[in-house]
């Protein structure tokens, strides 16, 4: 398949700070998927791929063609690449319908065989309504069909796509997601989709690369991605907020469980398998497996669990004899209304997602609690 | 009245606006597409004939083109006449005359066409020259034919560089704006008037087209305009 090794510096600027892309990709059959903040260096990545920009140092392999090679002299021209790329904003020609479209893409001489190819795509996509207009005068979900289309059409032997749901509402992004599967089901072509959506990555990724700042830092499926990431940086990038730096005070194998201190507070974690009694480890939380209430409401546990002490999270150490195990204050500072819950942010990072009824959103001082299941372990 | 002038003037900027825009098309395509060393030189070189005196063009191309040159030489050979003083040489001063401006807005429309339409067509294989008259010509046309417009309403009003190497032969290489100059010198308004007239009413034909075509639009703009 495709394995790309690049290296690309670029000298800082008066508008641009230095930058380096130098990573090494082993892709697989199937759906790969580029994931990074923006400026991660994935579309240079991409760009490298496709043969639009030349990396000082490397090689590009796709199968068994050499697409770039340093040391050879190698840098095949877009031309060659057989890459079929799908842009964010589609470039589809303005000037051509979509028909032409295809029928650019397919190339010359025009042949009876080409023919019968634009038209098993138009029908395929379900572009025969459209086929006859422009661009411009149809849906946004056409259009990205008509560019999937486009690129497929020439038989390439990767499609790479940039960015493709960049700024599309829920049901476009749907659609496309709808689109991929059948390509996928329908074309033996291997997929790259760069993306700094992390949902996308789970929809389409059968492997996860995760990049940041030029450099690749993770990879994997998906899910052993999201359950382990490798460093604090990825379960950050991965959107989990709740990443903490803990100690371990003690380790129970036999009862599957552990305690962890976490700034000055200590909470039971399920048992730490290859770390030792003294380690520091960083430790994160889904924002959906916390629960958390306003102060005024906590229920009075016998305190078992949280030691007392000045607060590094919040609110101060005298109402900590009515915290109960793995509780601990925060400051609510900012909510945030999703779709079906309410994201609640506090002092210090700390997010939960969950459901609250409406009069206690006023409360300032609230009380989170993390379920010793909840808190995983990042690395190992 | 003589309408030979007037005649001889359309012939010539037609021709020259048809020449301009082959090489120019040509020129500018090289300066947007191809970075080398020299390249703002020769884009200095082209641009040169806006800021150089009628004259002093006309006299560079009398030196190239003159009877002693080696490319007169060469033309007499193959020809059997001069090329000097002939429509050729009128023709070939307009040319100088409006293809800076033809370049200049080529290249900038060419170079304003989004690049990921160009990539698109190479990533789906498409050659260079495919990928130059299908998608990028296409998309910078409307710049380009009103700078085509203006280029003809320039090459229609030449009087230094043509009077330089084609003269001001009546009936034969003298162009409107120099029967203008002559109905003046001989006293003749009413001539001189009307040909100002036709000259006035064309230009600002010109200025139309350029209007209604050179507006700036960006790409996906000039897309919608263009369907």
């Amino acid at each position: 398949m495709l394995s790309a090794r690049i290296h690309k510096s670029f000298a800082g600027r008066e508008d641009a700070s230095p930058f380096t892309l130098d990573i090494d990709l082993e892709m697989v059959e199937g759906g790969n998927v580029l994931f990074g903040p923006s400026g991660s260096g994935k579309t240079l990545t991409l760009d490298s791929i496709a043969g639009f920009v030349r990396p000082d140092e490397g090689r590009i392999l796709l199968f068994d063609e050499i697409l770039y090679d340093s040391r050879a002299g190698v840098h095949l021209k877009p031309q060659r690449r057989h890459c079929g790329y799908v842009f964010q904003k589609y470039a589809l020609f303005p000037h051509m319908t979509l028909k032409q479209n295809l029928e650019f893409a397919a190339g010359v001489p025009k042949s009876l065989e080409k023919r019968r190819k634009v038209n098993e795509m138009i029908e395929r996509f379900r572009l025969g309504e459209v086929a006859g207009l422009h661009p411009h005068e149809v849906s946004g979900g056409q259009k990205q069909r008509c560019s999937i289309a486009r690129a497929l059409i020439g038989e390439p032997r990767i499609l790479l796509l940039d960015e493709p749901s960049q700024g599309l509402d829920a049901t476009l992004r749907a659609e496309l997601y709808a689109v991929l599967r059948q390509v996928r089901a329908e074309f033996e072509t291997p997929i790259l989709l760069v993306t700094h959506d992390l949902e996308e990555s789970f929809e389409l990724g059968d492997e996860l690369f995760v990049i940041h700042q030029g450099r690749l830092v993770q990879q994997g499926s998906p899910k052993d991605v999201l359950s382990k990431p490798a460093t604090a940086e990825v379960a950050e990038l991965l959107g989990h907020k709740n990443v903490l730096s803990a100690e371990i005070v003690s380790l129970d194998p036999g009862r599957n469980s552990s305690r962890l201190k976490i700034d000055d507070f200590e909470m039971v974690a399920t048992y730490l398998p290859g770390h030792l009694i003294g380690d520091h480890i960083s430790v994160f939380t889904r924002p959906e497996d916390l629960r958390a209430w306003p102060q005024a409401q906590t229920r009075v546990v016998k305190g078992a669990g949280a030691a007392g002490g000045s607060s590094g999270a919040g609110a101060g150490g005298k109402k900590d004899e009515r915290l109960g195990p793995n509780q601990i204050p925060a400051i609510l500072e900012r909510i945030v209304a999703l779709p079906n819950s309410l994201r609640l942010e506090f002092e210090g990072g700390l997010t939960v997602t969950q459901n609250v009824p409406a009069p206690q959103l006023t409360a300032r001082e609230w009380v989170v609690e993390f379920p010793p299941e909840s808190i995983r372990v990042i690395g190992r | 009245m003589d309408w030979f002038p007037l005649w001889l003037s359309l012939r010539v900027a037609l021709a020259s606006t048809a020449l301009a825009l082959a090489a120019g098309l040509a020129v500018a395509y090289v300066l947007a597409n191809h970075n080398f060393r020299g390249r703002e030189l020769l884009d200095a070189m082209v641009t040169l004939p806006l800021a150089l005196p009628p004259t002093v063009l006309g006299f560079y191309l009398l030196v190239v083109i003159g009877r002693a040159s080696p490319v007169g030489k060469i033309w007499e050979t193959l020809f059997g006449s001069p090329l000097v003083f002939t429509v050729k040489a009128a023709i070939l001063a307009a040319v100088l005359h409006a293809a800076p401006l033809l370049i200049k807005s080529a290249r900038a429309a060419f170079e304003s066409v989004d690049q990921s339409y160009e990539r698109a067509a190479r990533t789906l294989g498409a050659s260079e020259w495919r990928l130059f008259w299908r998608v990028t010509l296409p998309l910078s046309r409307r710049p380009i034919l009103a700078a085509a417009a203006l280029a003809f309403a320039r090459s229609l009003g030449d009087f230094g560089i043509t009077l330089m190497v084609a003269g001001n032969i009546p009936g034969r290489t003298q162009t409107l704006a120099l029967a203008i100059y002559d109905a003046v010198e001989s006293g003749n308004s009413t001539m001189a008037g009307l040909f100002s007239l036709i000259v006035s009413l064309i230009a600002l034909a010109a200025v139309f087209v350029v209007n209604r075509f050179g507006a700036r639009l960006d790409a996906s703009e000039r897309g919608k305009a263009v369907a």
